[in-house]
């Protein structure tokens, strides 16, 4: 399974090359693909039905408790077919819609290692590997939202879909943690083994949840992080199509109903989500409604779905869990067949505003054919497989245990806006009198065709054929999500009951509200001062008035170039943490009994003489010889401690800064400007803290053991033996601690470009 | 930059650097068993180079070391990174240091290691970074 991952991340890297050799079919022969993935998915259907759990070892950090082990249940599967199926017609229909687009190539790359991606996301049985996967799809989204890259403003909508996303990302990353924390294990599976009355009892549960939601409710657009999903639409179509249909934003929804059997159950739970989905659902709608793109009232139709299956998943009954996988398939299906349809719209009549289109019937039938089916399994009409999905959610917000009758009434509302919202996208343009037009409609080619065609046909099949259906797809799903003790069959009719009503009323209403469209809209609009102070346009306010103006300000504090204050700030920070925690743990008494020799005196005295100078004098070639002074007093202090080594090094380093100090000093004018007498008397009480900490320091860790053994006992013992080298210094240099030594030349290669830069590249001095 | 016009300190310059460099060297490869190493031969590497800086230019200096020290140090670096990967190969964690003891006519038994090959690496990265301060320094005078 993991190389089914993988291999959408290996064909993206060499999609340009096919790209080369193929050129227009190049989107056929990769969507071979998605296609293969999408039969090896379905062969696992037999045992996943039979109910069982497909797992996959594969050990990637083992030390770190990182694995990517993948499972199959009916969830992931559910999602794996989502994903790879209307993958399949998304690179088809990309190859269609982007036709002559000389960035083309580089669409293929990332969707394919974005449709990767979110395959691994939705396998992957432990938290990190699932958050890298995770933080992958954020990436990936970023680009393709941002394929038409020249533009200053579809830049910035995907800048704010990944600093949204990943930002919640971030949060959820946290709470992965404590939950981890909270089972000890990062295995998903552990994890959902456990009692959920373990999980729901832990100190950490609720820090943990809410970090998780953030994830999730980021990811998945709930209100009010809802507004980057329209603006996403910045990207081709075939983008959004796949974005809203059967990843992304679902990624969110995923998390939330796998975790739901572990973490559910609980009144935050039970109240915080169906409360989020349902405002989440109602406002999606009533956008909806409100909007006259064609690709606008589809983002905000999302919005809707997701809030649907955010409700359904916080309610968490038996009833809502089947509701949830049923919404979830039919709103794939007519999601990405509406935004195809939108994209051929466009594509081929060059507008996609509903208040002008209409009458494309005649001119676009099998067009047609797809938008009024997919509507109307959106609306929720029979006998399309939305209705089940529209019945069913009635059903588990009727029985819902906490606040009921809020989420009926919002679901009702939802439901009547939906119906109008389905005709507008389904009926509208395609009825009537044609009108005028800026391109003269035909019909789409067959690639861009291929995808709406055979989706909504399957919201239509998938009615028709239901037995099938929940015996193929439902009935391996849902214990997924619910558990093992399920019995329940889908039947396309209940009898005349209250769902059945309830639909009936919002169709007829719907119908109304689709009748006097125009005047609703304007009524609508009366409150565009509201639209105006969302949240978008607080996250505007913060990330292009607040982030500046409080980077700008703490960039004047804390970075002021001054080489003093960033060295008592630094120096003082670290007084006062390592202060504090010495004095606050360490209460030995310090001894002062040193083994002292009258040459260490001596050299102690040279020393200090020297230091004291340099900080006096009035000179800068005196500052830098004193300083030097100090310098070879110290290597003179590592002989005779018998550290060749390091006095080698100290004598080079000190030779070599003089070099350095002679080159620069050449540069300045002499001293003109002392300090001032009140950071004189700073500067010595700073000096005097720091000298004062690290002398006590040393005389704690001179008279401390902190291990049964030394470590350099070890050191030594292990150089010859191990090392094969007698200089122990070396060997742990270039054995013992590699890494560090590595990290440490790299960080010497840093400085020199930075010095380089700032030699090379400084403002020319009429720019200062 | 001081033009030294010291035509002892040039000539006498011309014979250290050799010394130097071969000091250097020397200093590199017994690192392992007495005081040196990769860290400590190539101070006293870039100190002889910039010792010929002093003693003749910017320009000349560069034409001795051919190579840009940006170059030194990225090799380096590379050097570095890759005397981990021999170990990886072989199932072992990354910079698991491994040894080769091969016999060469003359020499007799030659010690070679993966951290060998990383101590060459600091070696460079010390030289081309230093060399990178101190010519890019060097080079502002005017």
């Amino acid at each position: 399974m993991l190389l089914a991952v993988l291999s959408g991340f290996l064909l993206a890297l060499i999609a340009p090359w096919i790209y080369q050799q193929a050129g227009d079919k190049a989107g056929w022969i990769l969507a071979v693909l998605p296609a293969c993935l999408a039969v090896y998915f379905a062969t696992f259907l037999p045992d996943v039905i039979a109910g069982e759990l497909i797992v996959e070892h594969y050990a990637w950090v083992p030390s770190l408790d990182v694995d990517l082990t993948m499972t199959l249940d009916g969830l992931s599967l559910l999602f794996a077919l989502l994903i790879s199926v209307i993958g399949t017609f998304i690179v088809i229909y990309g190859s269609g819609y982007l036709h002559g687009d000389r960035n083309i190539a580089r669409f293929y790359v990332f969707l394919l290692a974005f449709m990767a991606s979110m395959l691994g996301l939705v396998l992957s049985d432990n938290l990190i590997s699932l958050f890298v996967f995770w933080e992958l799809t954020s990436i990936t989204s970023f680009m393709l939202i941002g394929y038409y890259h020249e533009n200053d403003k579809y830049r910035k909508c995907a800048h704010q879909s990944m600093m949204v996303t990943v930002g919640g990302g971030l949060a959820m990353f946290a709470g992965l943690i404590l939950l981890a924390m909270i089972a000890d294990s990062y295995s998903l599976m552990a994890i959902l083994e456990m009692s959920p009355s373990e999980i729901a009892g832990h100190d950490l549960y609720v820090p943990m949840l809410v970090l998780i939601l953030a994830g999730c409710f980021t990811k998945s657009a709930q209100v009010p992080f809802h507004f980057w999903l329209p603006n996403a639409m910045a990207g081709p179509t075939p983008v959004s199509a796949f974005l809203h249909s059967a990843t992304m934003v679902k990624a969110g929804i995923y998390l939330l109903a796998r975790l739901q059997p572990g973490l559910g159950g609980t009144e935050i739970w039970m109240t915080v989500l169906p409360v989020v989905g349902a405002v989440t659902m109602f406002t999606g709608m009533y956008l909806a409604l409100r909007s006259k793109g064609y690709k606008q009232v589809l983002a905000y139709s999302t919005i809707m779905a997701l809030g649907v299956l955010t409700m359904l998943v916080g309610i968490g009954t038996e009833a809502a869990m089947i509701a949830f996988v049923v919404f979830l398939l039919a709103h794939a299906m007519y999601k990405a067949t509406l935004f195809m349809v939108a994209g051929i719209v466009d594509h081929e009549t060059g507008t996609k505003d509903l208040t002008v289109l209409r009458g494309l019937k005649s001119k676009m039938p099998v067009t047609f054919f797809c938008a009024i089916l997919a509507a109307l399994s959106l609306g929720g009409f029979a006998p399309l497989f939305g209705f089940l999905g529209k019945e069913l959610m009635f059903e588990a917000v009727l029985d819902a245990q906490y606040l009921s009758a809020l989420l009926v009434a919002l679901a009702m509302g939802t439901a009547m806006m939906g119906v109008a919202v389905a005709l507008i996208l389904g009926l509208r343009p395609f009825w009537g009198e044609l009108s005028d037009t800026p391109k003269d409609p035909h019909e789409a080619p067959l690639s861009m065709l291929l995808g709406p065609v055979v989706l909504a046909s399957l919201s239509l099949l998938t009615f028709l054929a239901l037995e099938w259906v929940d015996a193929g797809l439902i009935q391996a799903a849902v214990p997924a999500v619910w558990g093992p003790e399920f019995d329940f069959y889908l039947a396309r009719w209940h009898g005349i009951n209250m769902p059945l009503i309830m639909s009936a009323i919002s169709i007829a209403i719907g119908i109304g509200i689709y009748w006097k469209w125009d005047a609703v809209r304007g009524l609508m609009n009366r409150l565009e001062w509201l639209y105006e102070r969302g949240p978008e346009w607080v996250y505007n306010k913060s990330m292009y008035g607040g982030l500046p103006w409080v980077a700008n300000r703490q960039t004047r504090i804390i970075q002021n170039g001054y080489l003093r204050n960033y060295l008592v700030t630094i120096l003082m920070t670290m007084v006062i943490l390592v202060g504090y925690t010495f004095f606050s743990r360490y209460d030995e008494p310090l001894s002062l009994a040193l083994d002292v020799e009258f040459y260490h005196v001596l050299l102690a005295l040279v020393l200090l003489g020297a230091a004291v100078f340099a900080s006096v004098t009035q000179s800068r070639l005196g500052a830098v010889a004193s300083a030097g002074v100090v310098g070879f007093s110290v290597a003179l202090v590592y002989i005779l401690f018998s550290a060749p080594d390091l006095a080698i090094t100290q004598v080079l380093v000190e030779t070599l800064t003089v070099i350095l100090l002679v080159l620069v000093l050449f540069r300045l004018p002499e001293f003109v400007s002392f300090s001032s007498r009140g950071a004189r008397i700073r500067d010595i009480i700073v000096a005097l803290l720091v000298g004062g900490l690290v002398t006590v320091l040393l005389l704690a860790t001179g008279q401390e053991q902190f291990y049964d053994e030394a470590i350099s006992a070890a050191h030594i013992e292990g150089s010859v033996a191990l090392a094969h080298g007698r200089n122990v210094v070396n060997v742990i240099l270039v054995d013992y601690r590699t890494l560090d030594t590595l990290g440490e030349i790299f960080v010497l290669a840093l400085a020199a470009m930075g010095v380089y830069a700032m030699v090379k590249f400084r403002a020319k001095d009429d720019e200062l | 930059m001081i033009k030294s016009k010291s035509l002892i300190l040039r000539t006498a310059t011309r014979f250290l650097l050799p010394l130097q460099l071969l000091f250097s060297l020397f200093l590199l490869l017994r690192g392992h068993n007495e005081p040196g190493g990769g860290f400590i031969a190539g101070l006293v590497a870039a100190g002889a180079i910039a010792l010929y800086l002093i003693a003749f230019n910017v320009d000349e200096t560069r034409e001795l070391i051919r190579f840009s020290p940006h170059d030194l140090f990225g090799v380096g670096l590379f050097l570095a990174c890759i005397a981990g990967i021999p170990p990886l190969l072989m199932g072992h964690p990354y910079f698991t240091a491994l040894w080769w003891r091969p016999e060469f006519p003359f020499f007799g038994e030659v010690s070679l290691s993966t951290p060998l090959l990383f101590d060459v690496g600091v070696y460079l990265t010390v030289i081309g970074a230093v060399l990178a301060i101190v010519l890019a320094l060097a080079e502002a005078e005017d």
